[in-house]
């Protein structure tokens, strides 16, 4: 297949196959969901469909699944929809969650990327019952928190909760009601859906008012004409994701073979649960966006962190979070599979992150010898 | 040409309700699908080759959209629909200005996005003036002019009406509002693809455009943001910062593609198009007519898109009639709130009575319609309308001359 490695997959996933047939069948139905008509209803059918599937991924009910745009105005619509000032959020949510409310308490985490419990249940002893951000995976090392323990603490203390499980869903097992969280967020093309389709599930009888305002789409809680191809494929990438693979293998190879190169590369959150796809190693001594190019050039793609910033090259502050020093951060890439990874991929990185190691070093030795 | 053939069944129903939404050109899919399968990257992502190869599709297609409306590409960003736009553009300039200006400028008919985003604006403070429009659907500019206020931050008019299809004066509103120094903002959702636009001769500052009413995708839309003179909006999504700050999240670069290329599509051939529309429109009326009397078309004819008409069928319940009438699809109104049995606002605006306004289809004809269907919809419709006059004892007494107006109801 590809002359590329594409191991970018918390970026984005390219769709599943199936996914692009179940959006074509939908595009083929046209209509608006919102026309009495025959060729409305049938998009409706379409929409209903996927809210059904997306529902199963997360074991929700369909009513309590609003589809929106995508990840970042899942999560802006949760943290501007509960109606609480109070806002605590952990200290490496996504940007579309810190942007979104500047003014909230950040939850710090541990040196493994951990969000810190103690930590929380002090912030959780102020006046005014909050609203708690803390996400499902972080995107950037892929370290899984401890959302059903936020949850219990968070209850003691009358707060909501609400988990980015964008890089979570499809990847490990979510469950909205065994975290026990009143609000989720999804994105479709981190699954191998479609880009510019996401979701909010809202629990039922949690608290929740609607920004936008226009045609009274979603139940009234998200107007504008819904975008079905983009939700039948939603529908389909969640159906297909649920039927998980075992990418812990690849996993593990690659990095057992990264660390045998250089022992001293460190795998951040290596020593607590991540998720199977992710690993954000450092390559001593060299930065990532050199490193990034040097693998494109190889034909592996990968990233120097989150692909969001909009090609600002700025220093991780998931890192900052974990303690790492800034001169360490700069060294560090992320590489995460997907649904489409092969063996072959794994072994074009490894080829590739060992040369580029090795010429840097000799370089260096051969440096210092000639000093 | 009928390329809708690839996506129409002959056992489905004339589709003749455009301006809810139109069946995507196949061209636009076309373009589409390099996207969703190899040229899948990130926009974003400026690592690798994937990330830039998506980045240059989005950026063509920004350069194809801001084509359509006389603008620069850098002015146009892309967003996940017209009310998405439509919401960020009102609010996002209200918020921006609100230590200086309070007051906003709209008309009573527009679409509901933009109502309810007056509504909320209201209850934090702002004061909202509702221009009501003439019996022809359209604005009185002196009574616009009158409304503004050196409160006034924009005037939110949209180009054309979603239900009966007017196009309100565009240009000569832009003058006014450059002239009293007020942001000018159009809902041009009904309008973009169908009528020349040009934001530069119109002064406008702000435009709203969807995907999905230009034989485009679903889920995308744009919005023109003047930046000489510069405007500014506090935006409504945060976080990664795209879409140089006004608009965060990752770009679905397959719909950015369709929207641009539906864009391109509607320029070549919009010309061409437009007659061949209003043909098909004066056939579908003369026709319709010729076969029934009492029939009202509501609305401005001359200052309308070919692609509409709004009917009122005299005696004979709108709804009724779509029932009989299975093998088109059309609606009573806009198709968010299609599925109420409300009279039409905007009918109501236009002076037309409820009884009337309850009688009233609104056509949509576009690209894809053919004149065998108008044809075929003139028959059904006459059929239909007048089965149902034949059994209404209200056609019987107007036939006979009785003022059913006159007439006193019994309260139940």
């Amino acid at each position: 297949m590809p002359a590329f490695a594409y191991l970018d997959h918390n970026a984005t996933s390219p769709i599943r196959p199936p996914v692009l047939d179940a959006m074509v069948d939908a595009l083929r139905v046209g209509g608006n969901p919102s026309s009495v008509h025959r060729a409305g209803r049938a998009a409706r059918l379409h929409v209903d469909a996927a809210r059904r599937q997306v529902a199963a991924l997360v074991g929700v009910l369909p009513s309590e699944v609003v589809f929106t745009s995508g990840g970042t105005e899942a999560n802006n619509m949760a943290l501007g929809g509960t109606g609480r000032k109070r806002v605590l959020v952990s200290a490496i949510e996504h940007e579309s969650i810190l942007k979104a409310v500047p003014w909230a308490e950040r939850i710090p985490v541990d040196r493994n990327g951990v969000v810190d419990l103690a930590a929380l249940d002090r912030m959780l002893a102020g006046s005014e019952p909050p609203l708690v951000s803390v996400m499902f995976a972080n995107n950037e090392t892929g370290v899984i928190q401890p959302v059903a323990d936020v949850v219990r603490l968070a209850r003691a203390a009358d707060a909501l909760v609400h988990c980015d499980a964008v890089q979570g869903a499809g990847k490990a097992p979510v469950d909205l009601h065994g975290l026990g969280v009143d609000y989720l967020s999804l994105s479709a093309h981190k699954l191998g859906g479609p880009t510019g389709v996401g979701a909010l599930v809202v629990r039922a009888g949690a608290p929740f008012g609607a920004d936008r305002k226009g045609g009274g789409q979603e139940s009234n809680r998200r107007a504008g004409t819904e975008n079905v191809a983009g939700i039948a494929g939603f529908g389909a990438a969640a159906e297909i994701s649920l039927s998980g693979q075992d990418m812990a293998s690849l996993r593990d190879r690659m990095e057992a073979a990264l660390q045998a190169v250089a022992p001293q590369a460190r795998i951040y959150g290596a020593a607590v649960r991540r998720l199977a796809n992710t690993t954000c190693i450092s390559m001593p001594g060299v930065n990532a966006e050199t490193q990034v190019m040097a693998l494109d050039l190889a034909g592996v793609c990968v990233s120097a962190g989150a692909a969001c910033s909009s090609g600002k090259v700025t220093r991780s502050a998931v890192l900052a979070a974990m303690g790492v020093e800034p001169a360490e951060s700069e060294t560090a890439i992320r590489i995460s599979c997907g649904w489409n990874t092969v063996s072959e991929d794994i072994d074009r990185l490894i080829a590739a992150w060992k040369g580029l190691y090795i010429r840097v070093t000799h370089s260096d030795l051969s440096q210092a010898r000639a000093a | 040409m009928n390329a809708f053939s690839q996506i129409r069944r002959n056992d489905q129903p004339i589709y003749l309700d455009y301006q809810a939404t139109t069946p995507m050109d196949p061209r636009v899919l076309e373009a589409m699908m390099p996207y969703f399968t190899y040229k899948f990257g990130n926009p974003h992502s400026r690592s690798h080759s994937y990330g830039w190869e998506a980045e240059e599709g989005v950026e063509k297609a920004r350069g194809q959209v801001a084509r359509l409306i006389g603008a620069d590409e850098k002015e146009v960003i892309f967003t996940s629909g017209a009310t998405e736009s439509n919401n960020l553009a009102i609010r996002g300039v209200a918020e921006f200005y609100k230590d200086r200006k309070n007051h906003i400028v709209t008309t009573v008919t527009e679409h509901k996005c933009v109502l309810d985003t007056c509504r909320h604006l209201e209850q934090n403070g702002f004061e909202v003036t509702y221009l009501p429009v003439q019996q022809n659907g359209l604005i009185d500019l002196q009574v616009l002019r009158d409304a503004i206020t050196d409160k006034t931050v924009v005037v939110s008019v949209m180009a054309v009406n979603n239900e009966i299809g007017v196009i309100q004066p565009l240009a000569e509103i832009g003058r006014i509002c450059r002239e009293k120094k007020v942001f000018f903002h159009t809902d041009a959702a009904q309008a973009a693809g169908k009528i020349p636009l040009d934001v530069e001769a119109m002064n406008i500052d702000l435009l709203s455009i969807s995907g999905h009413k230009i034989y485009g995708p679903k889920g995308i839309g744009a919005l023109y943001v003047r930046r000489k003179p510069r405007v500014r909006l506090v935006p409504l999504i945060v976080g990664g910062g795209q879409e140089r700050g006004f608009r965060s999240g990752t770009l679905p670069t397959p719909l950015c593609v369709g929207l641009g290329e539906a864009a391109e599509i509607c320029l070549k051939e919009m010309d061409g198009e437009a007659k061949r529309l209003k043909k098909l429109q004066e056939r579908m009326l003369k026709g319709l007519q010729a076969k029934l009397p009492e029939i009202y078309v509501n609305g401005d004819l001359e200052h309308r898109i070919p692609g509409n008409l709004n009917i009122s069928f005299a005696h004979v319940e709108g709804e009724s009639l779509m029932m009989g009438i299975k093998g088109l699809s059309v609606s009573s109104g806009s198709a968010c709130t299609s599925a109420s049995l409300e009279p039409s606002y905007v009918l109501r605006a236009l002076g037309v009575e409820e009884e009337m306004a309850h009688t009233s289809l609104r056509i949509g004809l576009g690209r894809f319609t053919t004149e065998q269907e108008v044809d075929t919809a003139v028959d059904d419709l006459a059929h239909h309308v007048t089965k149902l006059r034949e059994m209404s004892p209200l056609w019987e007494m107007s036939q006979e001359g009785i003022d059913i107006k006159s007439i006193e109801w019994a309260a139940h």
